[in-house]
């Protein structure tokens, strides 16, 4: 029967229970059964998914997202209908199609043009309407002169241009995708969102798992926050975003073996980041181009003239780096529990195309200056740029190179 | 607010009831199989100069294999009317069974790739599979044809029993795919098994021997051995397609009535796999 909902409902999802059995060891051949016939019952349920309830409207663009083991693929494979639920219900409106892989069933031994219809069909359309689309999908992917090429020819790149182009003209109403589009290039990437975008806009509904936060806050309309099988948020963006943020650095606090960090707790470092020149969150900056780290500690006791700094690493040479709150004043002023506080700094990266860290750091005021908290190499940063003949930091110089003539000890000889 | 159902915008709210074995939409079921088992048949073809050929090779040198061992050697074909035509069919119909299921037993996981990213019916799978196999029947069939010619075997009316047999056939195949295909899932000792449980019923069935072999030395034995779906269609065939003077399965058994037995084991398997398949299929996903 079909639960009381709104017109718009596309995705109804009530009371969804879902578990797995884990058995402590997976009896996989009929030989370990026939010597160890009671050790059938030794297993582990491990409960994936716990009594969801949550209704997505249409042209919604949705995100779902949580920790690794939240258990958001479960969801994903329960509303795509390849993992069954135990309790509950889920119903949808429309056609569905499933992105939990980009290029499902494609072949390497076939041609481009055999593997797009082999996937649209796979994917929900008949062979005709698979046949029909196939020059929108080719063309899409701008791949024409490539059609009759065999897949296991193909660049990775191509490869997921024409996954995605097919995916694209399914054109089904509700689109399941789970962080398939966490692959290709910067570009790729960018059109895929554009197309997402595009695709909301003509009232198709998407479920959308990821790990990025900025996509969540930008693109989508509502997100929910799933840890341990429970939704823990759902609703505004922005909102699930930072809850998502607090909900990982809370369980790297719980973690003992959290190497790097010490310091006597008093205060906590919250939040740490890079951004780019516009103030987007990014961990990929570009030399040469305006950047800025930021840190947010929030005091758990009060502090009196407290010292936040930020410090760069490489990964051959440390303290590239280092500033602090001293720079802005001696005297930060004294501060209560819950109180918090962002240290930032702006400057161009003068730094070669590499790996390095940021490792924030806060520590009391005066006196010996302990630390109250500090975080080893919390923030990863990729610096791009096309001059790899630099030293680790490039600073601003002038080069000159002339002959000089022959040396008098040669002309001698 | 009101009864998703009475929505007027031609999309009602329906139940997504997870992966099942033939769940939904028969067109689609359709449409997937058959292009499963055309991309199939068509990867087997792409890359080889001879390509059908290839396909054709094994049954033939099989053929020539046993057609001089025991008919040259052991002499099982001495005074046989048409036995080179009787073994050949034997074989082609024969391998249709035990590559489709030998193929079978492992097809659910080799597709594990579909299985775990993809919604559709499971039975998908070991069905196109079976059908790729046909389509090799069918041309094999042709090569038996020719055989026919050289052996100078006549065209009968009787010959109109082929599609039923081969119906038959189908369906018994199709039972034991299901059946193994699924049952591999959770056991991986079943392919073994059913490699030496594959070849035993190759002797066990009147390919290489005609059944009155048997049936000389105990009527009760070639019965038995009557009792065998394979066998029965085989047999049958041999009646039907190439000399009547061949006892008809119903004359090797003893009496129509007891048809009821091959055929009993026939719809049995079949059903027993359908019920299996449609039991273990929601699940399938999650074992792998």
């Amino acid at each position: 029967m079909a639960p009381v909902v709104s017109d718009s409902a596309t995705v109804v999802v009530e009371n969804v229970s879902k578990a797995f059995r884990l058995p402590h060891q997976r009896v996989h051949t009929l030989k370990e059964r026939a010597l160890h016939p009671f050790q059938k019952g030794r297993h582990e349920d491990l409960q994936a998914l716990k009594d969801l309830t949550f209704t997505v409207e249409k042209g919604e663009f949705f995100g779902i997202v949580g920790r690794n083991g939240s258990g958001k693929s479960t969801l994903l494979k329960c509303v795509a209908g390849i993992y069954a639920t135990d309790v509950g219900h889920i119903f949808l409106r429309g056609r569905m199609a499933t992105f939990i892989e980009l290029g499902v069933g494609f072949n390497p031994d076939l041609t481009a043009r055999d593997n797009v219809i082999i996937n649209a069909i796979m994917l929900g359309l008949t062979p005709a309407e698979a046949r029909h689309r196939y020059d929108a999908v080719i063309d899409f992917s701008e791949l024409r002169e490539f059609e009759d090429l065999k897949l296991k020819n193909y660049s990775s790149g191509m490869y997921v241009r024409l996954a995605f182009a097919t995916m694209i003209q399914v054109d089904a109403d509700i689109l399941v995708i789970d962080e398939v589009l966490a692959v290709g290039d910067a570009s790729f990437q960018a059109k895929c969102h554009e197309t997402l975008a595009d695709i909301r806009s003509r009232g198709r509904t998407i479920l959308f798992v990821t790990h990025d936060m900025s996509t969540v806050e930008n693109a989508c309309d509502r997100a929910m926050l799933l840890e341990r099988g429970e939704m823990v948020e759902i609703g505004d963006p922005e909102r699930v975003a930072r809850l998502y943020d607090q909900l990982n650095f809370g369980h790297l606090e719980a973690k003992q073996e959290d190497k790097g960090r010490h310091g006597d707790g008093s205060a906590l470092i919250v939040d740490a980041w890079a951004a780019d020149e516009l103030g987007e969150r990014t961990s990929t900056i570009e030399r040469n181009r305006e950047c800025s780290i930021h840190a947010v500690v929030e005091f758990q006791e009060r502090a009196v003239d407290p010292v936040v700094g930020l410090t760069v690493n490489g990964q051959h040479v440390r303290f590239l780096f280092k500033t602090s709150s001293l720079r802005v004043t001696e005297s930060s002023g004294s501060y209560e529990p819950g109180e918090r506080v962002e240290l930032s700094a702006r400057f161009r990266v003068p730094f070669a195309p590499g790996r390095y860290d940021v490792t924030p750091w806060v520590s009391h005021g005066r006196g010996d200056r302990q630390l109250m908290d500090h975080r080893e190499a919390l923030v990863p940063v990729t610096v791009i740029g096309d001059r790899y003949d630099a030293g680790v930091v490039e600073i601003e110089h002038e080069t000159e190179f002339e002959h000089l003539g022959t040396s008098v000890a040669k002309m001698a000889k | 607010m009101r009864r998703a159902a009475a929505v007027p915008d031609g999309h009602g709210l329906v139940e997504m009831t997870g992966p099942s074995a033939t769940s939904g939409d028969w067109r689609r079921f359709y449409h997937l199989t058959r292009t499963l088992a055309v991309t199939d048949f068509k990867v087997r073809f792409y890359d080889s100069a001879l390509g059908y050929l290839w396909t054709l090779m094994k049954p033939l040198l099989f053929f020539g294999v046993l057609y001089v061992v025991f008919s040259l050697i052991v002499r099982v074909g001495e005074g046989v009317e048409h036995y080179p035509a009787m073994l050949i069919s034997g074989i082609v119909l024969f391998f249709f069974f035990s590559e489709s299921t030998s193929k079978g037993v492992t097809s659910v996981v080799d597709s594990e790739n579909l299985v775990r990213k993809i919604h559709f019916p499971r039975m998908v799978i070991p069905l196109s599979g079976v059908l790729t196999n046909t389509f090799f029947l069918l041309l094999n069939l042709v090569a038996v044809l020719i055989f026919f010619a050289i052996d100078r075997v006549q065209v009968r009316l009787t010959w109109l029993e082929l599609p039923v047999l081969l119906a038959l056939l189908f369906l018994f195949t199709i039972g034991v795919t299901m059946v193994l295909s699924v049952l591999y899932v959770p056991a991986r000792d079943i392919k073994p098994i059913w490699e030496v449980a594959s070849q035993a019923l190759f002797y066990l069935t009147p390919v290489l021997y005609p059944i009155s072999l048997v049936a000389e030395r105990s009527e009760g034995l070639a019965q038995l051995a009557m009792c065998n779906p394979i066998a029965a269609i085989i047999q049958q065939s041999r009646h039907a397609m190439i000399d009547p003077a061949q006892p008809s399965a119903a004359a090797a058994i003893g009496g129509a009535p007891r048809l009821l037995v091959p055929l009993g084991i026939l719809a049995g398997t079949f059903a027993f796999g359908l019920w299996l398949f449609n039991r273990m299929a929601p699940r399938i996903a999650e074992e792998l």
